[in-house]
């Protein structure tokens, strides 16, 4: 047999005040489930990961709570990711202590990039994933800090490099122009930030069909792909989207089809 | 009750979870010499080969005398390339030696890409990929051929004779080995879902064995 690693579909909850919501465009938010309560359901659905965002926790100063985290690591035996205020290698530690395997850096690694080398020491790189909120500007992508809020001066193709050098595991890449719209991923963000770097890039933002995650597979080129409000309010299931992907040649786990 | 080895590698929140969900009694021991009143040895392990220095000659001699006395040992992630006779992350650190050959970079050959031109294999080799086995093992008993398994890793583990699964990412590397009491995973099974859990369940009983046999 000849095996390929799958291309990983990854639930995204976006957590405030120890609930799930969603906003579009990064704004206005709407509240979609308890947190563990949806775990639980994607991990029996096959989901592949789990990422915790906790979207409000950098402007208000909030560390993503751990008791959220652990409640959710409770119900998986999955790969969990944590990021959302994630500011100092001390936050860092409380996310993992709680039951996190990896942590997403945003505004911290742009204010302080040296954290990316601090934590991938500390816990491996593996550990270590570096969100990037782009936007298209003037004919290139703009790095905005801040859960959107905040231009940089940083182009994301330049910074996904940097972050890379600098010992991050994985790129975890937003289209804020996508993101909340189902209008599909930015592929073409997507397989630049993608072709640039020698790490995993999971592709985020926009997705509202399975043909969006088929685009992003191959014309994007991402090796995992993330969403939230498409799998929270039942639109779809991960399993319908997984055997959608199947059937379009894509490889993905269908722990369904081997195990049971 | 399983010596669950802490060395200082990553955080072990996720094994311990994993072993509290299929009923294992377990303990970390502070001290090497602890280990004698182990009936189980688990290495983790995650990140840099490096981090396997803190496990000492005391540690190393107290794993050793343990498996002397049968008690079955795990190695998971960098905990099973520790088992091997070194690797190439860190050259002048060297393994337990149990298991022959040596630890090497996984190398970014082409990869397919899904019906387009093959692109550059990224480093880490990060996700759910498969597993092809070699033979029937204690470890895989229930577990499809096929069946997918959460992988994090640059670095491989030779396929040898004690090769129990292989995975192909650029080229095969052993996944796990079987030899004896001795058993090792590349991937991370507390991470890998049901699966994980089955494998898991699967090495425990080998513990309960000998338990029973030290009973006697």
């Amino acid at each position: 047999m000849t095996s390929m690693l799958s291309k990983r579909i990854i639930a995204c909850l976006d957590v405030r005040d120890g609930r799930v919501v969603k906003g579009i465009n990064f704004e206005g938010l709407r509240e979609a489930g308890d947190p563990a309560e949806l775990a639980r359901r994607y991990n029996v659905e096959g989901i592949d990961e789990i990422v915790i965002l906790d979207v409000t926790a950098t402007i208000e100063a909030r560390q993503a709570r751990a008791h959220t985290i652990a409640a959710v690591a409770r119900e998986i035996f999955l790969p969990l990711c944590v990021g959302g205020g994630i500011r100092t290698e001390k936050d860092a530690v409380a996310a993992v202590e709680a039951g996190a395997d990896k942590v997403s850096l945003n505004t911290a690694a742009l204010r302080q990039p040296a954290l990316i080398t601090t934590l991938g020491n500390r816990y491996g790189s593996q550990a270590v994933v570096v969100a990037i909120d782009a936007k298209r500007q003037d004919g290139r992508f703009a790095v905005y800090a801040r859960s959107g809020r905040a231009e940089t001066p940083r182009d994301a193709i330049e910074w996904a490099r940097e972050a890379a050098d600098r010992g991050a595991g994985e790129i975890l890449l937003t289209s804020i122009d996508r993101d909340g719209t189902k209008s599909g991923f930015d592929c073409a963000l997507t397989a630049a930030v993608s072709s640039a770097v020698g790490i995993p890039v999971i592709a985020s933002g926009g997705a509202g069909a399975f043909d969006h995650f088929a685009d992003v597979f191959t014309d994007g080129r991402a090796d995992a792909a993330l969403a939230a409000s498409i799998f929270h309010f039942n639109e779809h299931s991960v399993e319908a989207l997984k055997n959608f992907l199947h059937g379009r040649g894509i490889p993905v786990r269908r722990p369904w089809h081997v195990a049971r | 009750m399983i010596a669950l080895v802490d060395y200082g590698a990553g955080n072990l929140t996720s094994v311990r979870k994993a072993l509290g969900a299929v009923g294992a009694r377990f303990w970390t021991p502070t001290h090497a010499s602890e280990i004698d009143g182990a009936t189980g040895v688990i290495v983790p392990g995650v990140g840099h080969f490096g981090v396997t220095a803190a496990l000492d000659d005391s540690w190393r001699a107290a794993i050793l005398e343990a498996m002397e006395r049968s008690v079955p040992l795990l190695g998971i992630c960098v905990g099973m390339q520790w088992l091997f006779e070194g690797s190439t992350e860190a050259p002048d650190v060297p393994g337990l030696g149990v298991v022959h050959g040596c630890c090497r970079r996984l190398e970014p050959r082409g990869a397919a890409n899904v019906g387009r031109p093959p692109v550059p294999l990224k480093i880490p080799h990060v996700g759910w990929n498969s597993l092809t086995f070699s033979r029937p093992t204690r470890l895989f008993a229930g577990v499809p051929d096929g069946a997918q398994v959460y992988f994090t890793h640059s670095y491989a583990a030779p396929l040898v004779s004690a090769t129990a699964a292989r995975t192909t990412y650029g080229a095969p590397f052993c996944a796990a080995l079987e030899d004896g009491l001795v058993s090792g995973v590349q991937f991370h099974l507390e991470k890998s879902g049901d699966v994980g859990l089955l494998i898991l369940r699967n090495w425990l009983a080998q513990v309960r064995v000998a338990d029973d046999v030290h009973a006697l």
